[in-house]
């Protein structure tokens, strides 16, 4: 029974298959060969270490990188028991607090302010964009020119008014928010932007409307601004957290983590781990952590976006 | 009232500018400064001298490490421009299955931090042999999420009837692809390689990973070897290695800002 009913139909699933094919063969080597650069790159460089980085997180590894054991979730477990990444975890949501609220209502006022047709707008407009042209490494000797305990201005300025000599980098308690304030310096250029951008497409009428209402500038921004540039906000909010989360070059130029670990954030601790200490198992599970998180604030966004932005 | 505000305006963004432009500013007057009188807090230079940049270019490969850049900045601008365009033409233009979950991969790469991966690529870039290359240096990164994200908003608003009528006429899918598609979304091409030269000029990590000697080695990095020799107490010098590194990314913002605005602002948001 089974075998003849196999050779009836064997004929016909054959040549199904046969014209399937034809009407797939057409089209699929041409959008394959579209997207093939662009797919290669993503799978061996983004999607294949993303799952080996999952993997090697439950293992224990040599310090070539080569998993010796499988060790579940102990990585996981040492990392949350060690009191010096959970400082380091404390650090980066400290930094994160303290940088982006600020950079964004610096960027965002600035923005504003800077969004008219009066003269001379256009060379503050080239003035607060400018430092998304600075990269991490030189503005990290920008800014270590003024922190320098001897020959830096800051410290120039403080003695001149009567105070002591401050250690801006070598103080624990002043490091990180140094730190911050580099950092604030340098995400002002793009979220300034964005936001620029945002304004530039808020139609005259909604101010007009306002105007006949009679607000004033405060007003005018709870009332039209911000709800109008909602999607360029949200947008420049969520960059800036995943960029806090990311910092490393800061750190690597200014303090390299210390004094005291006082600076030591996540990414720098993962850099570490992986290319100084060669603990390739620990690196990773910092990797997934990173991920993790990054991926919540994401959500997060997501979900405010649709719940929040008004579009025009 | 109107005057008031106006004055407020321009007295409020002219002290931001001044704070925004000072660290900049104040490594210029370095950069010219004789060291002697930066030590005894002399900042203002005496006149336009020269030496601090002379000597950044003569003790370390600096220009080496410009042209390093450069070759490394425009390689993987070019190369993530192509291969954003082929692959939002394919999104957009031509039918298959499966092209839904093929742009939701793809998008959903952006929220995979590039820092999870360097571990691994860092081997996969090693066992390949290319450390200190520009392959190695550039492969990595060529598959750029936002662009295709950007170059598909834009190749949506080329109607489709385009495409049916270049069909019709005998116009092979590559020659409608160069001849027609591309020639519309030059805007955003722009805007574009204006962003990405920004960020592969800028790179700090990958660079810093996938160079161990002067081959290759970008800018950044060697600003950063400067930074931890002897020479990180020649202020003067410092201060005009991270100017000349800073100059070719600044004039890009100079002239190229108001495009990013609007470009970015059309592509990213809406």
């Amino acid at each position: 029974m089974n075998n003849s009913s196999v050779n009836v139909t064997a004929p016909s699933a054959v040549m199904e298959e046969e014209k399937a094919e034809q009407k797939v063969k057409k089209p699929l080597p041409l959008w394959v060969i579209y997207v093939l650069p662009s797919m290669l790159i993503f799978l061996i460089f983004v999607i294949y270490p993303f799952l080996k980085n999952i993997v090697t997180s439950a293992f224990a590894t040599s310090n070539t990188g080569s998993l010796t054991s499988f060790v579940g979730l102990s990585n996981y477990i040492d990392l949350f028991t060690d009191p010096q990444y959970l400082q380091i975890l404390k650090n980066t949501v400290i930094y994160t607090v303290l940088t982006v609220p600020l950079t964004v209502v610096i960027s965002l006022m600035l923005a504003v302010l800077s969004c008219t047709d009066r003269p001379g707008m256009g060379i503050f407009r080239t003035i607060f964009s400018s430092t998304m042209g600075i990269s991490v490494a030189a503005g990290s000797v920008f800014w270590n020119l003024l922190f320098h305990p001897t020959a830096g201005l800051l410290n120039h300025v403080v003695q001149f008014f009567g105070g002591e000599s401050i250690g801006w980098l070598t103080d624990s308690h002043y490091a990180l928010i140094s730190i911050s304030v580099v950092s604030i310096w340098m995400n002002i250029g793009f979220s300034y932007l964005v936001l620029m951008g945002g304004l530039k497409n808020i139609d005259d009428s909604h101010y007009e409307s306002v105007e006949i209402v009679g607000g004033g500038f405060f007003y005018r921004l709870r009332k039209v601004t911000i709800p109008l540039i909602s999607p360029s906000l949200f947008f420049v909010v969520t960059t800036s957290l995943i960029n806090a989360f990311q910092s490393f070059g800061l750190i690597d130029m200014l303090t390299s983590g210390g004094p005291n670990n006082s600076t030591n954030l996540m990414v720098y601790r993962l850099y570490n781990d992986a290319f100084v200490n060669f603990r390739f198992g620990s690196a990773s599970a910092q990797g997934v952590i990173l991920f993790v998180v990054i991926f919540l604030v994401s959500q997060l966004q997501t979900k405010l976006t649709e719940r929040m932005v008004t579009y025009q | 009232m109107k005057k008031v505000e106006t004055t407020l305006t321009y007295i409020i963004l002219t002290i931001a500018a001044v704070f925004v432009c000072f660290p900049i500013l104040f490594s210029v007057a370095l950069s010219f400064s004789d060291l002697q009188d930066i030590l005894k807090g002399d900042y203002i230079p005496s006149g336009l001298n020269f030496t601090n940049y002379i000597n950044a270019f003569q003790t370390q490969p600096l220009f080496h490490y410009m042209m390093n850049s450069a070759i490394t900045g425009v390689l993987s601008t070019v190369l993530q421009i192509l291969f954003a365009l082929l692959a939002a033409y394919a999104i957009v233009f031509i039918p298959f299955k499966g092209k839904r979950i093929l742009f939701m991969i793809m998008m959903a790469t952006m929220m995979i931090p590039g820092e999870v991966l360097v571990i691994s690529n860092f081997q996969t870039i090693r066992s390949m042999n290319l450390l200190n290359t520009f392959a190695g240096l550039i492969l990595p990164g060529l598959a750029s999420t936002f662009g295709i994200f950007l170059l598909r908003q834009n190749m949506m608003q080329i109607p489709m009837e385009l495409k049916e009528a270049s069909t019709v006429s005998g116009l092979s899918d590559f020659r409608f692809f160069i001849k027609v598609v591309v020639p519309m979304v030059t805007n955003a091409i722009v805007t574009l390689a204006i962003y990405l030269f920004l960020v592969n000029w800028n790179s700090y990590m990958w660079p810093l990973l996938s160079t161990t000697d002067d081959t290759v080695r970008t800018v950044q990095i060697g600003l950063r070897q400067l930074k931890n020799t002897e020479a990180v107490s020649d202020y003067g010098m410092m201060a005009a290695g991270a100017i000349i590194t800073s100059l070719p990314t600044l004039l890009l913002i100079f002239f190229g800002q108001k495009r990013l605005q609007e470009g970015m602002t059309k592509g990213a948001i809406k």
